[in-house]
């Protein structure tokens, strides 16, 4: 058997215990959890136009009682993301800012003149403009986090908004609170026309 | 002499040299642990337990008992088949799916027969079972690990569908319906995140 030369030997054995050295793979690919929540916590209420909008979601829930006070705000994050999932995909979906400036006018609107139609075409309603906000999410929804985590995030600060709009709400039970509530409502509907300008311009 | 020497080094190296650790948590205090902690910080799994658990609940005692061994008894036999044939590592779609759909349940607060819920909880736990296993597997000590990611899910199990039991009518329950609804979402987004990152 042939002999290395020297010095071989031991640059081979260096090496090999370079290699046995190195420090252990960790395979997981759940990194940036913590962020990953977080950005998605965040995501929704980067958005003033967002925020009023899913405010208005409660706050109409809390105008209209029950069931409507807890259905519109379970439908408006499931529907919100099929919408995000159409915005994943690529669905085309012309007019997103209209349709998210026209969500803060006609809830707001909805609120502010205490309007009740049937809970079937509330949800209708509710679930319409949801798909317009979910799209939009969807498209800006950024890369290097953990998926479902931020997606977690996302869904649970979505409905800690309607939760913030259904407790504004509570005081739609007394006649003060009342005109409250609708003044309130009267507000997310001009910001809403100042969305819709924006948004045209 | 040199020849023997390196053979020396080498052999030397690979005894002491730390195992790779293809595991998702090291808590430092074992496998055991390591499990109980890779189902707190593998959201899929999480989900899964807490949704079933919520659904479990919500369909009376008899189905929370169902639940409460069909998950964990499920899931250490899909664990152990994982271990076994590591080939199935991830199938993050059907992940994603059956907590969609424990999620889309518990929203709707769907009435099925307590059989059936047993039956859920037995496929979800075979299919999160075996993508356990099959990750565990390259670290070693897949036993320990997976009685650890047992337990935690059995006592999940426990505690939240004994809870959701005991919960009056009322806001409380629609609560759980609303959690739900956010699992089922969060599910419908993750299914975007796969297909985008598929293409």
């Amino acid at each position: 058997m042939r002999r290395p030369p020297d010095g071989r030997a031991a640059r081979a054995a260096v090496a090999t215990l370079l290699a046995l050295a190195s420090t252990a793979a960790l395979a997981h690919e759940e990194t940036g959890q913590a962020a990953g929540f977080l950005a998605g916590l965040a995501h929704p209420v980067s958005g003033m136009d967002h925020v009023l909008a899913m405010i208005a979601v409660g706050l109409w829930g809390a105008v209209l009682g029950p069931p409507a006070i807890w259905v519109l705000p379970v439908a408006f994050p499931v529907v919100m993301a099929f919408g995000g999932l159409m915005g994943l995909l690529g669905f085309p979906l012309p007019g997103v800012e209209v349709g998210i400036a026209a969500s803060a006018i006609v809830l707001g609107a909805m609120v502010a003149a205490e309007v009740r139609p049937p809970i079937a075409l509330a949800a209708v309603i509710v679930a319409f403009f949801a798909i317009f906000h979910g799209h939009a999410h969807g498209r800006e929804i950024p890369e290097g986090t953990s998926a479902l985590l931020y997606s977690f995030g996302f869904v649970v600060a979505t409905g800690l908004l309607h939760a913030v709009g259904i407790l504004l709400g509570v005081v739609h039970r007394w006649s003060a609170g009342r005109q409250v509530v609708r003044v309130a409502g009267g507000g997310v509907a001009l910001a809403g026309l100042f969305f819709l300008w924006r948004a045209v311009a | 002499m040199r020849s023997a020497t390196s053979r020396v080094v080498v052999a030397l190296a690979a005894v002491v040299a730390a195992p790779a650790h293809a595991h998702l948590v090291e808590t430092g205090f074992g496998a055991f642990y390591d499990g109980i902690a890779h189902v707190a910080v593998t959201p899929a799994d999480l989900l899964v337990v807490v949704a079933l658990a919520l659904f479990a609940g919500q369909r009376g005692t008899r189905a929370a008992r169902y639940a409460l061994y069909a998950l964990p008894v499920a899931w250490l036999i899909g664990g152990a088949f994982g271990a076994r044939w590591p080939a199935a590592a991830a199938m993050p779609l059907l992940t994603t799916l059956s907590f969609a759909v424990a999620g889309a349940l518990v929203a709707l607060d769907v009435r099925l027969r307590d059989v059936v819920v047993a039956a859920l909880a037995v496929a979800a736990g075979l299919l999160h079972g075996l993508v356990n296993g099959a990750t565990m597997a390259p670290a070693g000590g897949v036993g320990l690990a997976l009685a650890g990611a047992v337990t935690a899910i059995f006592f999940v199990t426990a505690v939240l569908a004994a809870e959701v039991t005991a919960l009056p009518a009322g806001w409380p329950r629609i609560a759980v319906r609303v959690a739900g609804s956010w699992v089922a979402a969060s599910g419908l987004l993750m299914f975007g995140w796969l297909a985008r990152s598929a293409a």
